[in-house]
């Protein structure tokens, strides 16, 4: 038996190394194709920060790990995969076949279709080789652009603060984090960062780019003045890798669609992580959440299911935690709340504290955080199980906060 | 067979010798706001309940790590934070469904419980016997089992 694994980010290693577990007699092929041991993308932004060094960004630390488990890491960037023939055909012309085939090939970033987009001087924040082009060229005092204010940007936000630059954030949406929080949240995000000498541009398109000075021009709408930079950060999305997919039959939407086992609808072909469109809480509908959690629940998930341990998956959740310089904010679910749903908010915009609940009858769907570090976990474990509060959700509509207690109440306070 | 902290919330009087102890021996200060354990009280204090890890097989938060940071000591089967790999992400925090990790801005790390490498001094310290660190195989350890089995994402 021989699984191969497209993609070395975490959705591919956690899978690689369940397989060895799962399945000790098999060849497990890791395919990746950056000139990286694998890491971590989330890792980055500390790296810029130069909290960490590169090696800090390792996804596995210990000399010899994949060897040592018996993982063959191989470089290369499939190009096509023929399922009549259970092969596979790398970028560089090679042919590797296999018996069993996980699709965790992770995501690009995408720049908005504007004049100038691919000039120098414009970087993505995404690998570890674009953020050593960045670290070269925002020494301390530069003047930087970062184009986005999702929830990438806004961590690449806190590291290029660290850094020391002059920081302009441009951001389309009329808010800060506009997948991740609503008005109230993303506003109160946009003061504290402002607060803390960010100039931070909301609904504002850039419309075009240009060289200037050594540097880039940005062009604004509305009549706003351009602005310049040494060196703009690009990060306006990412879509998932599926171009190798091709003619092969896998179905793809949104991402690769793959059902409760993450199989494709391809026999022997399955998919994880970023690329993976699959199923998710609370509503059960497929979606893509290119997000840490989901990536290890799936290559773990997807891993278990190719060596034949029939192991379904009850599904991914949105949720997203962040820094934006000191002030921390999370999100779960459906925030957004549900049609005919309850809703439950605490907001103390002075002290940048604020907390949102929504509820399906009583049981909360999703959640926005900001200000809260202590227990949070315990949203995504209401969430995901889906424990009716009973008397504790009027509790919860007067006083959010009590979300902790309410969990305890209803789940940890039967007899011991 | 490993051991694992038993609590009994009915035998809690809210004493707080757990959190202390706690953040003594993590800290080097008597802290409750530092502790890894903590003592939830209900109807003004009539009822409490000390809420820490229970080291849970499915190991969200170690999982969910993208640096390696959370490790398996095999020895006592808690998952332990490594503060010199940790980058204070918080993606733990929120994968965790206990909520048993913690962010401490101070340290711009996470905290959770370890256990005390096997030697658990809140269990030490409670005067009632409301924690114990026991067999795993007790009656309470169930409970937290049939929790965890709820949060099941498969495996």
């Amino acid at each position: 038996m021989h699984h191969v694994i497209i993609g070395a980010g975490p959705a591919g290693v956690i899978a690689a190394e369940t397989l060895r577990r799962s399945d000790a007699g098999a060849r497990v092929t890791l395919l990746g194709d950056e000139s990286e041991r694998p890491y971590s993308r989330m890792a980055i932004p500390y790296l810029l920060a130069e909290d960490i060094a590169e090696a800090g960004t390792h996804l596995r630390h210990g000399e010899g790990h994949y060897e040592g488990h018996g993982i063959e890491v191989r470089k290369g960037r499939a190009r096509s995969v023929n399922p009549a023939g259970n092969t596979l055909t790398l970028a560089d012309g090679d042919t590797l076949s296999y018996d069993r085939l996980l699709v965790a090939s992770g995501s690009h970033t995408v720049r908005p279709p504007i004049e100038g987009a691919d000039l120098g001087r414009i970087e993505n924040c995404w690998t570890l080789a674009d953020a050593r082009r960045i670290m070269a060229g925002t020494p301390r005092g530069s003047k930087v652009v970062l184009m986005g204010a999702g929830f990438i940007g806004c961590i690449i936000l806190e590291a290029l603060v660290a850094r020391g630059v002059d920081l302009t954030v441009v951001e389309l949406a009329d808010r800060m984090l506009a997948r991740m929080m609503d008005d109230s949240g993303g506003d109160m995000i946009k003061r504290w960062c402002e607060g803390k000498g960010v100039k931070v541009l909301t609904s504002t398109r850039v419309t075009a780019l240009g060289e200037a000075d050594g540097g880039i021009r940005l062009h604004l709408d509305g009549g706003a003045p351009s602005i310049t930079a040494d060196l703009v950060v690009c990060a306006t999305g990412v879509a998932p890798n599926v171009d190798f997919l091709e003619g092969s039959g896998v179905e793809i939407d949104d991402g690769v669609l793959v059902d409760d086992r993450l199989r494709t609808n391809v026999d022997g072909i399955y998919a994880a992580g970023d690329v993976a469109q699959g199923p998710s809480f609370p509503t059960g509908a497929r979606e893509v959440h290119a997000i840490q959690p989901t990536a290890s629940e799936h290559g773990r998930i997807a891993a278990r299911n190719m060596a034949g341990h029939d192991t379904p998956y009850r599904g991914s959740l949105s949720m997203n935690v962040l820094n934006t310089l000191g002030l921390v904010s999370s999100s779960f679910g459906v925030w957004m709340g549900l049609e005919g749903g309850d809703r439950a908010v605490a907001s103390d915009p002075a002290r940048f504290k604020y907390l949102r609940l929504e509820f399906d009858e009583d049981r909360i769907v999703g959640a926005l955080a900001i200000g809260l570090t202590q227990h949070v976990g315990v949203i995504r474990g209401l969430v995901q199980t889906q424990v009716p509060l009973g008397a504790w959700k009027d509790v919860l509509l007067k006083d959010p906060h009590r979300v902790m207690d309410a969990y305890l109440d209803c789940t940890q306070a039967s007899a011991a | 067979m490993h051991k694992s902290l038993l609590i009994d919330p009915q035998k809690c009087t809210s004493c707080l010798q757990c959190e202390m102890a706690c953040s003594f021996e993590h800290e080097g200060a008597f802290n409750p706001a530092k502790s890894r354990i903590k003592v939830f009280e209900f109807e003004h204090g009539a009822r409490a309940i000390p809420y820490t890890c229970t080291q849970c097989d499915e190991a969200w938060c170690m999982h969910a790590c993208p640096v390696e940071a959370i490790t398996l000591d095999a020895a006592t089967g808690a998952k332990v934070v490594h503060e010199e790999t940790c980058v204070g992400c918080k993606v733990c925090t929120i994968a965790c469904p206990f909520g048993t990790v913690n962010y401490n801005a101070d340290t711009g790390k996470v905290v959770k419980c370890d256990l005390c490498g096997g030697d658990p001094q809140c269990a030490e310290a409670c005067p009632t016997g409301a924690i114990t660190y026991v067999d795993a195989s007790w009656t309470g350890y169930e409970r937290m089992r049939s929790w965890a089995e709820r949060l099941d994402a498969g495996a």
